[in-house]
């Protein structure tokens, strides 16, 4: 089983298109990684279908970066 | 690039009569499974007679946020995807705006405009991961020309076009259009209970000298859910016989 975090980053290389290598921690989907707002619209789905669960628009709001996902999933996470 | 619009799925509002009706017999026609809604359980019967094998008709109330979750939930559940959205149904309530009463306007902006916000959102998802869709929303003429005792009506009429264009713009990119198709006066229950000085003034100003048919808007919804219309979006066909050229 792979960690919270090599899921999130995968999901991350997924639908963003992104080399492993770009994603880093501190790496925000719109400022380094070439995202625009619907990109990470389409991140947050894809991050409630992995995890199982739904992450409200206020807080989606402020997941920006990649740490900021992995520390939201961490903290909610179902399983 | 598939040229058959066989097997999709489509959700049409307003079903049950005049333009909705011609709608969804016409994507019938093209295979596609229609599910088709009305405000009552008998106008659904209605329409679950008409489509046959070709779809069902369900009850839904556009303003309710809860019958649109439970209606889409239902065609998940038994046809998969939903691949067109026609935004259809409608209603007028008319006077002049001195004796307007805010139910009058609150009652046409929910069920013409925010009903069109209400399910666009509902679908979006499931276009989006697949990256493809059709959404069209039917507008009026009225929209852009305006009409004495309709502020209402034109208000909303003419808010679906902006909102389509705003949409369009956010979602091109992932394969879905949304389009508009603006009848003029078409021959159906709702310009019935127009006036008959109405009715007069309008005709002087119809080139083709007739009302239209339902069909005849119902071929420009399928055109633009058809797969040869994949890069038209955020546009407006009008199809009105000449009336306002634009």
């Amino acid at each position: 089983m792979s960690t919270i975090e090599e899921r999130v980053k995968k999901i991350i290389i997924e639908q963003l298109g992104v080399k492993e290598e770009e994603v880093k921690s501190e790496a925000s989907f719109e400022n380094d990684l070439g995202a625009d707002s619907l990109d990470t619209v389409e991140l947050v789905m894809a991050l409630e279908e992995e995890f199982e669960t739904e992450i409200p628009d206020e807080e989606a709001e402020k997941i920006k970066t990649v740490q900021a996902a992995i520390d939201y999933v961490t903290n909610h996470a179902n399983d | 690039m598939t040229t058959t619009m066989q097997g999709q799925v489509a959700l049409v509002t307003g079903a049950s009569r005049g333009i909705g009706k011609a709608i969804a017999e016409q994507l019938a026609a093209q295979g596609v499974k229609v599910i088709g809604t009305a405000t009552s359980e008998k106008g659904a019967e209605a329409i679950s007679a008409y489509l046959g094998e070709h779809g069902e008709g369900r009850q839904l109330d556009v303003t309710d946020a809860d019958s649109v979750a439970g209606v889409l939930a239902a065609i998940d559940e038994t046809y998969g995807q939903l691949d067109i959205l026609v935004n259809n149904a409608g209603i007028t309530k008319d006077n002049l705006l001195m004796r307007l009463k805010d139910d009058d306007w609150d009652a046409v902006m929910d069920t013409n405009l925010k009903s069109v916000y209400r399910l666009s959102k509902a679908v979006m998802r499931g276009m989006m991961k697949r990256r493809s869709g059709r959404i069209i929303n039917i507008s009026s003429v009225v929209g852009t020309t305006g009409n004495p005792g309709q502020t209402n009506y034109c208000a909303a009429k003419a808010g679906l076009v902006g909102f389509s264009k705003a949409l369009a713009q956010e979602i091109a990119a992932r394969g879905i259009t949304v389009n508009c198709v603006a009848p003029g006066f078409i021959d159906t229950d709702m310009t019935k209970s127009l006036t008959e000085d109405q009715k007069q003034a309008i005709f002087a100003n119809i080139p083709a000298s007739r009302l239209g048919q339902p069909e005849e808007v119902a071929a420009a919804v399928v055109f633009l859910a058809s797969p040869g219309a994949a890069y038209i979006t955020g546009e407006t066909i009008h199809v009105n016989g000449g009336l306002a050229m634009v």
